[in-house]
């Protein structure tokens, strides 16, 4: 078999979470207008504030253009057709297990992430947003014990409010860019962190997020405060069905580290990806941002990007607080028609501050990856110092790969390294480890995970596994 | 114990034919050097007997234990026993030295029905064999063959060969790039490892290394074809006479080379 016949065969894996569930949903018009933004922030029950929000979030959009600049083209979303909320008809009253919709729990079971508290990976609390609302939170009531709010936005909304006003649109602006305009104005759900001063946060949280329903897009908002001396690892991972069309996920996530605090955020991002021919697919536009505030404080960014059509996403860090450490660790796989120009952006500000970018991209079949990233030491970072390392890996012949760094400093003590490498995986590389008696697809596994090795170890390692698997199953049949 | 029948094979999609019509046979408990000029195409045999999708067989067969194993992968075939130590070790960045062996002899064993190793039972496993090639254990916990210099590939894939236990190995220009000690230590390890139940298939330019491993048969590789067999005088003789005396042997059927 040639190299390129062998890679094609790989990358034919099917796509495991492409099922639909058969729900039924409530009523909504589809389009965009401000009655339909009130029509959200109405089914939410949401107070007046945030419903201003909104429509400040929606007229800002309104004289917004969507970007262009990214290495991807695609057809644009039909926002005029879009239906801006889902919601099941069965609406649970996410206090109990047994409300939730027998359909919609089985939804999770099947995806492996059982919401039964017994049955929960150990230590790992759970947020599952079925479309456009938050299902079920596991192990609540032990979270709270420790001072730990986690709910969903929604809850956040009612139950916290100061929070909520104090935090949202802090880091990620209503007009920072086209698609957080539209999240802010239109958002459904997600998850909210708040860890309390001088508090570890006593396990693992994670959020799933599943897009059901064909025709809706998905604009969760996430919002994580680690105060003072706190600590928290969350990770959120995301599936969808297989859909001829494509889906937009829009999503917003701000984190806010104070003084000596410590956010760790992954993402294991395995949206449905499209066909060979580049039909369907999810376009995953996300904002992520996180603000060091706090002297010593510290945000990690890890992710690894499997899924979706089209990706444009550069978490960020924000470092505003002497001594403060912003990372991003990145894996990105595309394969098939995906796209995906992602990365990050390191912003010093802060003295002695520090920043660490170490990104990965695999590129297999037709798929285009980039990594652009941008580090930017502003005049009052005295000492502040970056290291980036970017590498690519090619698999076969038609695919492409780019790095486009940007680097701005306007302090001269500032110390910024960049290395980047790209190779390929040969036929030779693959062969000799069939010689040592490894199927291919053990022997692309092998070399990817090594490749990867870096980035992977920083995962939770209750997802270390999962992410190892994905990563296997992603290039199956991929060999060039 | 393999078979080699007007062996004829091709770069695959181009059309170059490399082999011309080998046949060879092996049995248990020898060992076959070959020898010839470069370019002849004694890399390609080995390969084409490991299953490289490089080439395609175009004519005759390759029996391994009598079957033919045309239509086996490369795993496959390394499972039924088959193992190539590489004229150029190949680089694998990121996977340890370590990790791709458990792998193997596991898969292996697996195959085979015989027991595999916890990582702990491998360790105690794989430092007797280090000792056999003389390797130092911390390129147990390097990336497979990055960054090692010419010899330490050539040492690595001996030890490889002294973990896998394999039926039948073909060592491709494992002399090449040892130093004196290193292929005297290389040398002793092969002896060692080879029995009256496995074959070995020496592929080599320098007599020298004949000194140390006895072949029971020595081959001349010209242009795609074995043209002469002898015993282990042929390769003094070759030291001598180089290849210029067995030119006109490479014409067959008024055929040229
Ligand atoms: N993939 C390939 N594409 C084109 N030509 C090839 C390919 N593989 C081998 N050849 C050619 O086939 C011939 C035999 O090559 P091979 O590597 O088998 O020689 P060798 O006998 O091992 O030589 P050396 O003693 O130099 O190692 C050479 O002329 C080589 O260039
Ligand atoms: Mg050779």
């Amino acid at each position: 078999m040639s190299e390129t016949k062998a890679l094609e065969s790989m990358i034919g894996e099917e796509y495991k979470y492409g099922f639909t569930t058969d729900v039924e949903y409530e009523d909504f018009p589809k389009g965009l207008n401000e009655d339909i933004v009130r029509l959200i922030s109405e089914k939410k029950d949401e107070p007046e504030w945030m419903t201003e929000f909104r429509l400040k979030a929606y007229r800002s959009w309104l004289e917004m253009e969507e970007p262009s600049w990214f290495n991807a083209t695609y057809e644009k979303p039909k926002f005029d057709t879009l239906q801006y909320y889902s919601a099941p008809k069965n609406k649970p009253k996410l206090d109990s297990l047994d409300d939730v919709d027998p359909k919609i729990r089985e939804t999770y079971e099947k995806l492996g992430i059982p919401l039964d508290e017994q049955k929960m990976l150990a230590g790992v609390a759970v947020d599952a947003v079925f479309d456009s609302v938050s299902i079920f939170t596991t192990f609540k009531e032990k979270l709270a014990e420790a001072g730990v709010i986690f709910c969903s936005i929604s809850e956040a909304v009612k139950n916290h409010p100061d929070l909520v006003k104090k935090y949202m649109g802090s880091v990620v602006p209503v007009r920072d860019n086209f698609y957080a305009a539209l999240n802010s104005a239109v958002f459904s759900d997600g998850s909210f962190c708040y860890v309390p001063k001088d508090t570890i946060c006593p396990m693992e949280l994670s959020t799933y997020f599943r897009i059901n329903n064909m025709n809706s897009g998905q604009f969760e908002r996430t919002l994580i405060i680690a105060e003072e001396n706190s600590h928290v690892s969350y990770l959120e991972g995301c599936t969808a069905p297989m859909y001829d069309e494509h889906q937009l996920h829009a999503a917003v996530v701000e984190l806010v580290a104070l003084d000596n605090a410590e956010i760790k955020y992954s993402t294991i991002q395995n949206w449905y990806s499209g066909d060979e021919d580049g039909k369907g697919g999810i376009y995953n536009f996300v904002t992520k941002r996180g603000a060091c505030r706090g002297k010593n404080s510290k945000i990690s960014w890890t992710q690894l990007e499997t899924g979706s059509a089209v990706t444009l996403k550069y978490p960020s860090v924000i470092l505003q607080g002497d001594n403060s450490v912003g990372e991003f660790f990145s894996v990105a796989v595309t394969n098939k028609r995906q796209q995906a120009d992602t990365g990050t952006k390191m912003i010093h500000i802060g003295k002695n501050t520090k920043s660490t970018i170490i990104s990965k991209g695999i590129s297999a079949g037709n798929s285009n990856n980039s990594y652009r990233g941008e580090v930017k030491i502003s005049k009052k970072a005295d000492n502040a110092r970056n290291y980036s390392q970017c590498d690519s890996m090619l698999i076969g012949q038609t695919c492409g790969a780019h790095t486009f760094p940007y680097i701005e400093s306007a302090n001269p003590t500032g110390k910024i390294e960049h290395e980047a490498t790209t190779s390929r995986v040969g036929e030779d590389q693959i062969f000799y480890l069939q010689q040592r008696g490894i199927s291919e697809d053990d022997a692309i596994s092998l070399i990817v995970n090594g490749f990867c090795k870096e980035v992977l170890k920083e995962l939770p390692m209750e997802f270390a596994v999962e992410a190892n698997k994905l990563l296997g199953i992603k290039l199956e049949g991929s060999v060039g | 114990m393999l078979e080699l029948k007007d062996l004829h094979a091709e770069v695959e999609g181009e059309g170059i034919e490399i082999l011309k019509g080998v046949n060879l046979t092996i049995t248990k408990g020898e060992i076959h050097a070959i020898m010839g000029p470069n370019g002849s195409g004694k890399s390609t045999l080995a390969k084409v007997v490991a299953g490289h999708p490089q080439y395609e067989v175009t004519k005759g067969d390759i029996l391994f234990n009598g079957e033919s194993i045309l239509e086996m992968d490369p795993d496959e075939r390394a499972h039924a026993g088959i193992f190539l130590a590489f004229q150029y070790p190949v680089e694998v960045p990121g996977v340890t030295n370590t990790t791709l062996l458990r792998e193997s002899y596991n898969t292996i064993a697996a195959s085979r029905g015989r027991e595999e190793l916890d990582p702990l039972e491998f360790d105690d496993y794989i430092r007797e064999k280090l000792d056999l090639v003389e390797m130092n254990p911390e390129f147990l916990e390097r990336s497979v063959n990055a960054g090692f210099s010419g010899g330490e590939k050539k040492r690595n894939e001996i030890f490889q060969m002294a973990v896998l236990q394999p039926s039948l190995s073909l060592l491709d220009e494992t002399d090449s790039g040892l130093d004196i000690d290193a292929l005297r230590v290389v040398s002793d390890g092969i002896n060692k490892l080879h029995g009256e139940d496995d074959g070995v298939v020496l592929i080599t330019h320098y007599q020298r290394l004949l000194n140390y491993i006895i072949p029971d048969h020595v081959h001349v590789m010209i242009a795609g074809r074995i043209v002469k067999s002898g015993g282990k005088e042929l390769a003094l003789e070759l030291e001598e006479k180089g290849y210029d005396w067995l030119e006109s042997l490479a014409t067959v059927n008024g055929e040229a080379k």
